[in-house]
């Protein structure tokens, strides 16, 4: 029940397909649809280029070859995760745009004047496509390193036995057999690319995200917005369809059960330098450059942003954060002890549904939760003035009310799945073998479950937790008006130029950020302890 | 001597599809039994309606002269003070040892608890564990601690679900040993679910042989064995052959291997046919024997050869024969019979 109640936004929008064209509809089909069309096509093509490059090359050298820095390597490659692709976005553009830092000291150096030299146009399409590239990488690091790994003893050992070296292994068998594994990274990093609102907003470049924002604002009509958003869910439906089907594929790539610490190619000096360039490229460009200016921007700015207003913009952002999360956990824990204590197939496909959202642009949610909650707050009120002739106004919409159900739709699956992988390792038995020692079961939570889950529960509160401070077009959409958080205001800032001003902003997040990084790189480098133990 | 364990009539059925089959059985105090059959005979359901686990369909279940289930009634687990050992040993990973042994330890001050995990921790040989936790343990370790942890609220009877079968043959075949030591030692009453045959010769006192839901025999290891009470069990227990006989007017057998007399575990009318079951071990190798038979296959197995001989109508039986006996394939050897148990079917 709980479940549905949360799919309701996305089944609203998908709705909107079946509904007849309306006159703004066929404007948009006939002026700004193409465009959109296009640019998100360009977009994902660039970034896949990008994140395939990026994401394979590292995640093959860092589990395969041996040279200086590897272990450092090994976890860092992940810290660009922390940034959200619209704080890089308008870090590089302060960076290298006519008059950043970079393009100053070009023309200190030669004298030049403007229009004297071209330099690449940051804000642009392709700009656009590299920002998120250098961000979303990791998705396919992670996921081709796991495969990597997990190939190892059998398949790379036999073909260097057969006389293969790296470059060989690598092409014949190792890219062959991870594919399914680098599809599945690359179908999340693609999702990613078409919830991103902030960065092809600040680049101007029209693509659907920012096609919903400006026909929900600029053209006040909710039914062509929602028909532009199933149009995008039908794309993420692909892609969630592909992602799905690779990791099943996945499963069966796994040919031996064996896993011993792999001997890793020994690199000479030369390969090791390009290796240590290529992995030490990513992490700058992806994280230390962007991290670095904002740290500069931040101290220089220290005097005038540490003010109330920074103060009250952590406030919201921490209640938000607090309050999704809280909800999101105990959400998670109703509905898997439902699976796990029913297991019957309409709460398996309840929570299978509720878990959906996680795929899903922020700012599709978005419409999907506005169109119910004011459809709710007019009918209410219209009743409530006809019966008792007073109005409640507008009771849940542009509330905070909207604001969390909107993140609930959108992050339950992570704390679901945390929860769940949780619970999964309570085997039943060992609730059995509890009861047989005379244990009941309210006895069984406190000495058992709690123990085993708190771990778990920490983990999914803190994923859901960062996820919602970074979370920008649902809350641009949805929150009460002046109501500003962190990833709010930073944007804002942004969006006026005033780069430096949003730094404080942009690196709490990034700071935050880091944590489920290092969740990650600890679970990482645990099991490969387990696995040489 | 009074019944620890008493199985009436009982029926166990997950929707329509009947998984137990009115079995009966009795266990007295401190006897070891087990309950063997191949996997989807219904041995574990059985046994997890022993624990309380599984509802009864049909019959009742006594622990102790108590009636604990019957159809629409079941005491739950928790109330019917059994102990239970899982095949995945089912330890908790955040408790250290001790800690898990003393789990079901109730009503009992910190320092009895202390004393009583010392004392089973002894028992089983790993004194001094208490503060490891199950993941530094070997697997055999493992094994131990999730039987000393059952062992401890001393149960009415401990309840063994394949508790081998996670672990490698070799510690398997000596853990049974120590397992049986250890609970004859201290005088507890258990049953083991198992598929391997060898496991509950080693075990148990009892064995219970299950077959489609249905017990087909209850009897000791070496009747099982030597006499089974059906083809099923013959065809489960052991390795043989059968062939076909006919009985004689003096109640003798005629097959293609000579006459046979012996006693019969069943009656048989002059002039039935018959299937015998031939053991490896009721063909014994003898140079002056003129009955001779052809080798078709033989496996080493360290002490002897197990050779598998030919009939001229095709009929292929198993021979055991010390192996500096090393004859080639093809060679034909001379057979004695020597069958002390008749098992004849009716074909």
């Amino acid at each position: 029940m709980t479940a549905l109640l949360l799919a309701v936004p996305v089944v609203l929008v998908l709705s909107y397909l079946f509904e007849p064209a309306g006159e703004v509809w066929s404007h948009l089909v006939d002026t700004v649809l193409k465009d959109y069309v296009i640019n998100s096509l360009l977009l994902m093509l660039g970034v896949a280029i990008g994140v395939l490059l990026l994401g394979v090359s590292t995640a093959w050298l860092t589990s395969m070859c041996q040279f200086p820095g590897r272990s450092v390597f090994e976890w860092a490659l992940l810290l660009p995760m922390a940034i959200p692709a619209y704080i890089i976005a308008y870090t590089y553009t302060g960076l290298f745009d006519f008059a950043g830092p970079v393009q100053t000291l070009i023309r200190q150096w030669t004298g030049w004047g403007y229009g004297d030299y071209w330099f690449p146009e940051i804000r642009s399409i392709e700009g656009a496509a590299l920002m998120l590239a250098l961000v979303l990488y990791p998705y396919v690091y992670l996921l081709s390193r796991a495969a990597f790994l997990g190939q190892s003893i059998c398949v790379l050992d036999v073909s260097r036995t057969l006389g293969n070296g790296p470059w060989r292994t690598f092409f014949h068998v190792a890219l062959p057999l991870a594919r399914p594994a680098i599809v599945a990274g690359l179908s999340l990093a693609l999702m990613e690319t078409l919830a991103d609102y902030g960065t092809v907003q600040y680049f101007g470049v029209s693509t659907f995200t920012t096609g919903i924002f400006r026909t929900w604002y600029g053209l006040n009509n909710a039914a062509a917005a929602a028909q532009l958003s199933a149009l995008l869910l039908l794309v993420v439906f692909a892609l969630i369809i592909m992602e799905k089907i690779s990791r099943r594929q996945a499963r069966y790539h796994h040919t031996s059960q064996r896993h011993q610490a792999l001997t890793r190619f020994q690199l000479n000096a030369r390969q090791s330098f390009m290796a240590f360039i290529i992995c030490s490229g990513a992490l700058f460009f992806g994280f230390i450059l962007p991290a670095g200016q904002l740290l500069w921007w931040a101290l220089t700015t220290a005097e005038e942003s540490l003010d109330s207003r920074f103060v009250g913009l952590i406030t919201h952002s921490l209640m938000l954060a607090g309050a999704a999360s809280v909800l999101a956990l105990l959400l998670a824990l109703f509905l898997s002890y439902g699976k796990r204590q029913l297991g019957s197939w309409p709460t398996l496909f309840a929570v299978r549904l509720a878990g959906m959202g996680y795929a899903i642009p922020g700012t599709v949610i978005a419409i999907g939760v506005m169109i119910p909650f004011a459809a709710f707050d007019n009918a209410l009120d219209s009743w409530l003035r006809a019966q008792f002739g007073w109005s409640s106004g507008l009771l849940l919409s542009g509330t905070l009310v909207a604001l969390i159900f909107a993140y609930l739709v959108r992050f339950l699956a992570v704390s679901l799945q945390t929860v769940e992988a949780g619970l999964g390792k309570i085997r039943p038995t060992m609730d059995e073998v509890a009861r047989s020692m005379g244990t009941g079961s309210g006895e069984i939570v406190r000495r058992v479950h709690v123990p085993m889950l708190k771990g778990s529960l920490m983990t999914a509160l803190l994923l859901v937790f960062v996820d919602v401070l970074k979370e920008l077009p649902a809350t641009l959409i949805l929150r009460p008006f002046n109501y500003n958080t962190l990833a709010v205001r930073a944007y804002e800032l942004a969006s006026d130029e005033r780069l430096a001003d949003a730094s404080y902003a942009a690196l709490t997040i990034v700071v935050v950020g880091i944590l489920p990084v290092i969740l990650l790189s600890r679970t990482i480098t645990r099991s490969r302890h387990a696995k040489s133990a | 001597m009074q019944n620890q364990l008493e199985v009436r009539d009982v029926s166990v059925k997950y929707g329509r599809q009947t998984v137990v089959d009115r079995v009966s059985f009795e266990l007295e105090s401190a006897v070891i039994g087990c309950l063997l059959g191949p996997s989807g005979c219904g041995k574990t359901s059985l046994l997890r309606a022993i624990a309380g686990f599984e509802p009864l369909a049909l019959g009742e279940i006594l622990l102790h002269g108590e009636n604990v289930s019957r159809p629409g009634q079941t005491l739950a687990p928790e109330k019917r003070r059994v102990g239970m050992v899982f095949q995945d040993f089912a330890l908790y990973p955040h408790l250290s040892v001790g800690a898990n042994v003393a789990f079901g330890l109730r009503g009992m001050s910190g320092r009895q608890q202390r004393q009583r995990v010392a004392e089973l921790l002894g028992l089983v040989g790993l004194s001094g564990l208490e503060e490891k936790y199950p993941h530094q343990l070997s697997g055999g370790q493992q094994q131990r601690i999730a039987l000393i942890r059952a062992m401890a609220p001393r149960p009415e009877i401990l309840l063994l679900d394949e508790p081998f079968s996670g672990l490698d043959v070799e510690l398997r075949e000596q853990l049974a040993g120590e397992v049986r030591t250890i609970l004859k030692r201290e005088g507890v009453t258990a049953i083991l679910v198992t598929h391997d045959q060898l496991e509950a010769f080693a075990l148990a006192d009892q064995i219970g042989v299950l077959g489609s839901g249905r017990l087909r025999q209850w009897d000791s290891g070496f009747n099982i064995y030597h006499e089974p009470a059906d083809r099923f069990v013959a065809d489960f227990i052991g390795q043989g052959t059968m062939i076909p006989g006919r009985v004689l007017a003096d109640g003798r057998i005629e097959s293609s291997l000579g006459i046979l007399s012996a006693d019969f575990n069943q009656q048989h009318q002059a002039g039935d046919s018959v299937e015998l079951l031939l053991r490896p071990d009721d063909l014994v190798h003898d140079d002056e024997s003129d009955f001779k038979l052809e080798i078709t296959d033989k496996v080493f197995q360290g002490a002897e050869y197990l050779y598998t001989l030919s009939l001229d109508d095709g009929t292929e039986l198993l021979c055991l024969v010390q192996s500096h006996h090393d004859h080639g394939i093809g060679e034909r050897i001379g057979i004695r019979l020597a069958v002390d148990h008749v098992v004849a079917f009716p074909s």
